[in-house]
C-alpha cells in the first residue's frame, strides 16, 4: 500500500529505531507510547517507508497482547489475574468492579470513559490482590470492598 | 565525599512506592532538613529489600533498624525520636519475638536467607553506578579483562556448577563452553528478562534494585564466548525496570565499562535493550529470538540450538537474569566459594518469589537445598489466621504442587523433578485448606490455553480440550474417565508439542491429580468442591459465535 500522507511524528522514530526489519517491534513500541495506540494509517505509512508488507506487519501487531489497534478508554482498570493475586480472591475484586461498573472484563463502558482489562501479574505480588489504574497507579492489599473507594477516585 | 553518622535507607522498590514510598521520603527529607541534620543523616533510595508485604520500608544504619509500613506523618517522631536522641521507635519497628530492637539480622525472614544474586537489592541506590563500584562492582570484569583469557572464564563457570535459573536447570558453563566454541566473528549474548511466570518477579527486582550487577555479568559472557553484541528482552510491562536499565546503561558507556574497548582492553561490546509486547511465549529462548528480530514471537524448531544458530543465525548464548547475576559473585569469589553454597549437584542460591497464603510473602533468596518447611515456616512466618498448609505451587504454569507431605523436600532441581515438578524460574505461591486443586489447575490450563501460539496442533488443540474436562468437572458435570483422559491427553501433549510451553502445559494437572486425585473424585463423583471454591453449577458454554451450547452428556 502507497501513501502520500507525511507524518513527521512516525519518520522520528523512525530516525532514531531505523528502518531494519528487526526495528520494527521497537518502532511499534515507541508510536503506541506517543499516540496511545496503533492507528491504521500509521502502519500502512510504516508498511511503506519500512518496506514491510501491511500483512506482516498485521501478523506482528495482532500477535502480541500489549499492543493497541484502538483508542483506549479515558481510565484503563487492569487487575491482575496472576496466580498470587488469584489464590488471594483476584476474582471477586474483578467481580466487584464488574458490578460497579456495569461492564464485563475486555469491556469498555457505555461513555468511553472506563474500560477493563485482566493482566498477568504486575510484579506486585506481595501486595496481592493487585490492581493497577490507567498503567501508572497501583493500588494492593485490596477486598471487594477497598477496590470501589479506589475507583471513585477517578472520575 | 562527605560522612554521615545515620544512613536512612529507603526502599524505593516499586511495590513499595505504590504503596506511598515516595511520600514517606519526602516527608522524611522534610522533617531531617527541619531539624538541622541534613549534613548528618544521609537518605539512601535503595532497590527492593525483599519483604514487600510490610513496605513501605527504612533500614536505618549504623544501628540496621527494620521501620515497616511507613506512612508520612510517621517521619517527624523518627527524626524525633531516633535520630535525635537516639531512641528508636518501637511502634513503627518490625516485631520479632523475644528481641526487644530487633535488627535485620535478627528478624528470621531475613536472618534464613543468603543474599549472592540479591547482595545489593536493598543497599545501594540503584541508579548511581559509584555505589556499586564501592561495593565490589565491576571488579570480576576488570579480573576478567585483565588476568584471564576467555577460556579460563569458561572453566571457571564450569567449575562453579552454575545451573540456569530460568526454569530447566541446565549447567551454564557447557552452554558458555558451547558458543564459545563456534567459529563465527558475530556472535551474540541475550539475557532473557520476559519474566513470563504469572506470579512472580524475581528478575524484576534485579534489574530495578541492582542493574549493573546483570551488565556485569553480561559483559563478562559476552567477552568468554566472543560476542560483539548483546540484547536484553525485557517485558513492556515494567517500566521503571527499562528505565533504570537504560540509565545504568548509560552510566556504565561513561565510565569505559562498555562499549568499544572496554577498560583498555581491546575488547569490544555493547549492549540494547528490546521491549517484549506481552506474550509469555516470548520467554520460550526461540520465541524470543524470533521477537528480537521483529517477527511474530513463535519458537522455532530444535535443532538447530541458539548456540549454534540463534540470532540472525549466529552462534547466540542466553541466559536469564538471575543466571547472568551469578556470574560476578563466581568470577570475584571464586568457583569453589560459590560450590560451599547449596548442594553438590545444585549449587548457589536461588531467588524466590514468595506469595500466596503466608504471613510474610516478598522476595527471598535461599541456598539451594532448604526445606519447603524453612521457607514457608521460617522465613515465611507460617500460614495466617490459623489456617493451615495445604499445598505450595512451584514453577508457574510450567511446574506443579507440592503438598503438605513433602514439606520437608529439599529444594534442588533433583529432588523437586523426583516429585514431578520443576524448580521453575522462582515463582512460589503458598496455599492454603481455602484453595481448590481442580480450580488451580484450571486457571493454570486457561493461562496456556490463553497464551498458546497456535503454531503447532497438540498445543493449540489439545489443551483447550483439557480445559473443556476441567471446566466440565468444576461446574458438576465431571464424568467417570475424565481423570484418565486428562492424563492420557496431558501426556500426549507433552510428548508431541514442538516447544517447552505444551510440553509442559499439563503439568500443574498431571501434578495435581498425582497429590490431590481425591479432590478431583469428590468433584466428578459427589458433585462437590471440597474447599468450596467451585460453584459446581452447570454451565451453558458459548461456541465461537456466541451461541449457547450445552455439553453433551453421557448417558
Ligand atoms: C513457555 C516458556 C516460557 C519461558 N519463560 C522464561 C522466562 O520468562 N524467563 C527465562 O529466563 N526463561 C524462560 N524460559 C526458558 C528459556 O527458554 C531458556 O531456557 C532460558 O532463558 C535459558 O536461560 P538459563 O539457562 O539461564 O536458564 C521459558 C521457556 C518456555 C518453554
Ligand atoms: S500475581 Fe498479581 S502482581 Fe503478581
Amino acid at each position: 500500500m502507497k501513501t502520500d500522507k507525511k507524518m513527521p511524528q512516525v519518520d522520528m522514530i523512525l530516525r532514531r529505531e531505523g528502518l531494519s526489519r528487526d526495528s520494527l517491534i521497537q518502532v511499534l513500541h515507541a508510536v503506541q507510547e506517543d499516540m496511545g495506540y496503533l492507528p491504521k494509517d500509521v502502519l500502512v505509512y510504516i508498511s511503506s517507508k519500512m518496506n514491510i508488507p501491511l500483512s506482516v506487519i498485521h501478523g506482528v501487531v495482532t500477535f502480541y497482547n500489549f499492543f493497541k489497534t484502538a483508542k483506549d478508554a479515558e481510565h484503563v482498570i487492569m487487575v491482575c489475574m496472576g496466580t498470587a493475586c488469584y489464590v488471594k480472591n483476584a476474582a471477586g475484586v474483578l467481580k466487584a468492579i464488574e458490578e460497579y461498573l456495569g461492564i464485563k472484563a475486555g469491556e469498555v463502558t457505555k461513555d468511553g470513559k472506563y474500560s477493563l482489562r485482566m493482566v498477568r501479574c504486575l510484579g506486585a505480588c506481595g501486595m496481592a490482590p493487585v490492581i493497577s489504574v490507567d498503567g501508572k497507579d497501583v493500588y494492593g492489599r485490596l477486598t471487594p470492598e477497598k477496590v470501589i473507594e479506589v475507583l471513585q477516585k477517578y472520575k | 565525599m562527605k560522612i554521615f553518622r545515620t544512613h536512612a535507607l529507603v526502599c524505593s522498590g516499586a511495590q513499595c512506592l505504590s504503596a506511598g514510598g515516595n511520600n514517606f521520603k519526602d516527608a522524611l527529607s522534610a522533617e531531617i532538613n527541619s531539624a538541622g541534620l541534613q549534613d548528618e543523616v544521609q537518605i539512601v533510595e535503595t532497590g527492593c529489600m525483599g519483604s514487600c508485604e510490610m513496605g513501605p520500608m527504612m533500614v536505618v544504619y549504623p544501628e540496621g533498624t527494620v521501620y515497616i509500613k511507613l506512612v508520612p506523618s510517621d517521619a517527624a517522631e523518627i527524626v524525633k525520636e531516633h535520630f535525635l536522641k537516639g531512641r528508636p521507635v518501637k511502634r513503627l519497628m518490625w516485631n520479632a519475638s523475644g528481641k526487644e530492637f530487633p535488627t535485620l539480622s535478627e528478624i528470621p525472614f531475613f536472618a534464613k536467607q543468603t543474599k549472592l544474586v540479591l547482595r545489593n537489592c536493598g543497599i545501594i541506590n540503584p541508579e548511581n553506578i559509584e555505589e556499586y563500584i564501592a561495593n565490589d562492582g565491576y571488579l570480576a570484569l576488570g579480573k576478567v579483562l585483565t588476568s584471564m583469557k576467555p577460556q579460563e572464564v569458561v572453566d571457571e563457570i564450569k567449575k562453579s556448577g552454575l545451573r540456569g535459573r530460568g526454569g530447566a536447570g541446565f549447567l551454564t558453563g557447557l552452554k558458555w563452553g558451547y558458543v564459545a566454541s563456534q567459529q563465527s566473528g558475530d556472535k551474540y549474548v541475550i539475557c532473557n528478562a520476559d519474566e513470563g511466570d504469572p506470579g512472580a518477579y524475581m528478575d524484576r527486582s534485579v534489574l530495578e534494585s541492582d542493574p549493573h550487577t546483570l551488565l556485569e555479568g553480561m559483559i563478562i559472557a559476552g567477552y568468554a564466548v566472543g560476542a560483539i553484541k548483546g540484547y536484553i528482552y525485557v517485558r513492556a510491562e515494567y517500566p521503571l525496570a527499562v528505565k533504570r536499565v537504560a540509565l545504568a546503561l548509560k552510566h556504565a558507556r561513561a565510565f569505559g565499562l562498555l562499549g568499544s574497548n572496554i577498560l583498555n582492553s581491546g575488547f569490544s561490546f555493547d549492549i540494547a535493550i528490546r521491549m517484549g509486547a506481552g506474550a509469555f511465549v516470548c520467554g520460550e529462548e526461540t520465541a524470543l529470538i524470533n521477537s528480537i528480530e521483529g517477527k511474530r514471537g513463535e519458537p522455532r524448531k530444535k535443532p538447530p540450538y541458539p548456540s549454534t544458530a540463534g540470532l540472525f543465525d549466529k552462534p547466540t548464548l542466553i541466559n536469564n537474569v538471575e543466571t547472568f547475576a551469578n556470574v560476578p559473585v563466581i568470577i570475584h569469589k571464586g568457583a569453589q566459594f560459590f560450590k560451599k553454597i547449596g548442594t553438590a549437584t545444585s549449587p548457589g542460591t536461588k531467588v524466590f518469589s514468595l506469595a500466596g497464603k503466608v504471613n510474610t510473602t516478598g522476595l527471598i533468596e535461599v541456598p539451594l537445598g532448604i526445606t519447603l518447611r524453612e521457607i514457608v515456616f521460617d522465613i515465611g512466618g507460617g500460614i495466617p489466621e490459623g489456617h493451615s498448609f495445604k499445598g505450595a505451587l512451584i514453577g508457574g504454569p510450567s511446574g506443579g504442587v507440592v503438598p503438605a507431605e513433602h514439606l520437608d523436600i529439599a529444594i534442588d532441581y533433583e529432588s523437586l523433578d523426583s516429585i514431578g515438578t520443576i524448580m521453575g524460574s522462582g515463582g512460589l505461591i503458598i496455599m492454603d485448606e481455602t484453595s481448590c486443586m481442580v480450580d488451580i489447575a484450571k486457571f493454570f490450563l486457561k493461562f496456556t490455553v490463553e497464551e498458546s501460539c497456535g503454531k503447532c496442533t497438540p498445543c493449540r488443540e489439545g489443551t483447550p480440550q483439557m480445559l473443556k474436562i476441567l471446566q466440565r468437572i468444576t461446574s458438576g458435570e465431571g464424568m467417570p474417565g475424565d481423570i484418565e483422559n486428562l492424563e492420557r491427553t496431558g501426556r500426549i501433549i507433552s510428548r508431541t508439542s514442538l516447544c517447552g510451553l505444551g510440553q509442559s502445559a499439563s503439568n500443574p494437572v498431571l501434578s495435581t491429580i498425582r497429590f490431590f486425585k481425591n479432590e478431583y473424585e469428590s468433584h466428578i463423583n459427589e458433585k462437590k468442591c471440597p474447599s468450596s471454591v467451585c460453584d459446581m453449577k452447570p454451565k451453558a458454554m458459548e461456541n465461537k459465535n456466541g451461541k449457547k451450547i450445552r455439553v453433551r452428556k453421557i448417558a
